[in-house]
């Protein structure tokens, strides 16, 4: 994979976990309310699906989407003012955290009812298939969704008319606090597509190259005509479920297992592939302190990854701190602004 | 030029009509391709206009339903047909969360175009499951228009606009209503989709009814007429919004009201009819706004407690005598 790739990979794993990070200070000081549910450990697969996507493939994405949103390039300040509820935000502060939409990038949402996006994205598909165009949608769900009927309903659907999905498991063996092996009496999540004649691939959604690569093959099948697909990427997150769970219910050893397959990890260490690390690659204590060491481990891996690394940290503070200035300036909406769009749809419609 | 058509077949003609019209528009459910549907109202479809166009859908109606709304998102106007209104009882959170909320959610950046079509109501001993009208349920959630057609002409005239319009509308109609006959001008140009019309005028008190309900309200005004009783029938047409200004009118001038609804009474639409006609028009009225619903039972499947669980225009003709004649012994 060439460097310039991998370097994009990096900069944008580094900038979804600072952002979110500075999310849930933003959070913790009292500044943003409501749910708030952080990506941290699993940004290789947003990053690696994402970029392997066209500009006019959809994406449509649950709750947990900021990281979604940002490498589908949407203006991290537009992002950060919607978790503010700002009229500035990507939604115009009308959804919030779980409900981030962007026509123009064809961001289509996020989703806060567990298994809303199979429909959603059937449904997308099927206005692909209607007007004959080479796009697919990306349908993003976490594995406790794989037990919501609409999964089941929607791939039936999608492989019945040969609609061009992409469904995307981010199978980070949680649903909340119920490990998968508690919830689904099948683990492999992969494995249930069979019931519907599509294809599936388990993948290490840990390893962003491996994320990309999958799934740009996926894409170009879907986009021959061979219909759905579908890939499970196995990750892991490192906090807990949202800002209002302190996630007490999994062993620390767990954690610091999969903090030890960071994703952001194993990038750096793929650019510093020729060069071995000056310090050791342990992973010792939670996540963010396991990322931090191994990033440090790139720098001293040659010089120019130890400049470009320390220019995108750079560039993503200043575009977090301008990002969280432009939220917190920007106006604040008013009764007017939700009466006007709750009409909006119909305000050239005479009514009675 | 007016023709005399069933409702079905006024269903069928605005479909075929808004299709050829509009190459976006689709139409999906269970049975409505091959079969036609299960009250013909989309018969001979996919045979003009092809199975992508009409789409026999599994028995999936949370999916298809929200499939529509996906595609809605995308500039398509599909109309969905959930082939009764209590299956739509498992698409509830396509409709609610997903149509009703992403216009307003997005920030107004996608409009859902979406129809959906259905039959309800209390039809002929199909039992307790299939015997529900579930307005209310409908009615409660901001975001979402409700049309309920009566005659022929607003089945053709309705569905057109709702087809049209670039909101989620549920078209909501009666089981016994498709095989009903009645004028249709294909050509008219439609009341607004949401204006209630005066069926029948009259100066002595207004009932207000819609889908079914206007039959009986109009029967019962046809006996009270013969008891010197002059009842105005209102027929609402839509539930939501609803058509206040004419309300208010016709009980300004009547002075009593009565609402008419299959229904069960609690927490139904009488309920929202009476509490806002109340809040607007207290001081025209003469007497408190009346109810006359379905019973607070599920539909019993024996034919002799069935009709008994739900008003008929005897019931109606009672409750006008009576809020008459209490006015006429205190007055
Ligand atoms: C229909 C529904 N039921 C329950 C919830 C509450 N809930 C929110 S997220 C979640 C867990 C989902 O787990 P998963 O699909 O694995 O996604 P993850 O959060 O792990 O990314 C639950 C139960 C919900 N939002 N929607
Ligand atoms: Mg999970």
């Amino acid at each position: 994979m060439d460097h310039e790739r991998l370097q994009g990979f990096l900069y944008d794993m580094l900038l979804a976990r600072a952002f979110e990070e500075r999310a849930a200070q933003e959070y913790t000081q009292g500044h943003i309310a409501g749910f708030l549910h952080l990506y941290p450990g699993e940004e290789a697969v947003a990053v690696g699906s994402i970029r392997a996507a066209e500009p006019s493939d959809y994406i449509v994405s649950t709750y947990r989407e900021h990281v979604h949103a940002l490498i589908r390039d949407i203006e991290p300040k537009k992002i950060m003012a919607e978790l503010y509820g700002k009229s500035t935000g990507v939604s115009r502060g009308m959804g919030g955290s779980m409900h981030l939409f962007d026509k123009e990038r064809r961001f289509m949402g996020g989703y806060a009812i567990v298994g809303e996006t199979f429909p959603i994205a059937a449904g997308i598909g099927y206005s692909i298939l209607y007007r004959h165009l080479p796009e697919v949608v990306l349908c993003y769900f976490g594995d406790g969704a794989v037990n919501q009927g609409t999964f089941h309903e929607s791939l039936n659907m999608a492989a019945l008319w040969k609609l061009p999905v992409l469904f995307i498991c981010e199978n980070n063996h949680y649903q909340i606090g119920t490990e998968i092996h508690r919830h689904s009496a099948v683990v492999d999540v992969y494995k249930r597509a069979a019931s519907y004649a599509i294809p599936a691939e388990q993948v290490d959604g840990m390893d962003v190259e491996q994320v990309y690569a999958h799934t740009h093959s996926a894409l170009d099948r879907i986009r021959a005509g061979g219909g759905p697909y579908l890939l499970e990427f196995q990750t892991y997150r490192y906090r807990g479920h949202s800002m209002a769970d302190p996630g007490a219910y999994r062993p620390p050893a767990e954690v610091r297992a999969f903090g030890g397959q960071d994703p952001i990890l194993l990038a750096t260490r793929e650019l510093a592939r020729h060069n071995p690390p000056s310090k050791s690659a342990q992973a010792s204590d939670p996540a963010m302190d396991v990322i931090q060491q191994h990033i440090d481990k790139g720098f001293a891996a040659g010089h120019w990854q130890q400049e470009d690394v320390a220019t995108m940290k750079a560039q993503i503070q200043q575009i977090l701190d301008e990002a969280v200035a432009f939220a917190q300036s920007s106006p604040s909406l008013s009764m007017d602004d939700a009466v006007y769009l709750a009409n909006q749809n119909h305000a050239h419609e005479v009514l009675f | 030029m007016d023709e005399n058509l069933f409702y079905w077949q006024a269903v069928n003609i605005a479909l075929d009509r808004a299709m050829e019209e509009d190459p976006d528009v689709f139409v999906m459910g269970e049975d409505v391709g091959l079969y036609g549907g299960t009250y013909r109202a989309t018969e001979n479809l996919m045979a003009k206009y092809g199975e992508l166009r009409v789409r026999d859908t599994p028995i999936s109606e949370n999916s298809f339903t929200g499939l529509g709304v996906g595609a809605a998102m995308t500039g398509l106007r599909p109309l969905i047909e959930i082939m009764t209104l209590n299956f739509a009882l498992l698409a509830l959170d396509s409709i609610v969360n997903l149509a009703a909320k992403i216009p307003f959610m997005s920030g107004g950046q996608f409009p859902v175009p979406l129809t959906i079509r259905m039959p309800g109501g209390v039809a002929k001993q199909l039992g307790a499951q299939h015997s529900q009208r579930l307005e209310h349920t409908l009615m409660n959630v901001p975001g979402l228009r409700i049309a309920v057609p009566f005659t022929p002409q607003d089945a053709y005239g309705q569905l057109r606009q709702a087809i049209r319009s670039n909101d989620p509308i549920i078209v909501l109609e009666h089981d016994l209503l498709y095989f009903s006959k009645g004028a249709v001008d294909l050509d008219a140009q439609a009341p607004p989709m949401h204006r209630a019309i005066v069926r029948r005028a009259g100066t002595d008190i207004t009932c207000a009814a819609y889908s079914l309900m206007v039959a009986e309200a109009l029967a019962a005004a046809e006996t009270l007429k013969e008891s010197g009783i002059s009842m105005e029938v209102i027929d609402l047409r839509s539930l939501s919004p609803i058509d206040w200004k004419c309300l208010q009118q016709s009980v300004e001038k009547t002075h009593h009201m009565i609402i008419a609804e299959e229904d069960s009474g609690f927490a139904g639409a009488g309920a929202e009819l009476a509490a806002t006609v109340q809040e607007r028009c207290f001081y025209s009225l003469d007497a408190p706004v009346s109810r006359v619903a379905g019973m607070n039972i599920p539909i019993p499947f024996n034919a002799a407690l069935e009709s008994a669980a739900i008003p008929h225009a005897a019931d109606i003709v009672v409750a006008a005598k009576k809020m008459l004649l209490e006015r006429s012994q205190t007055s």
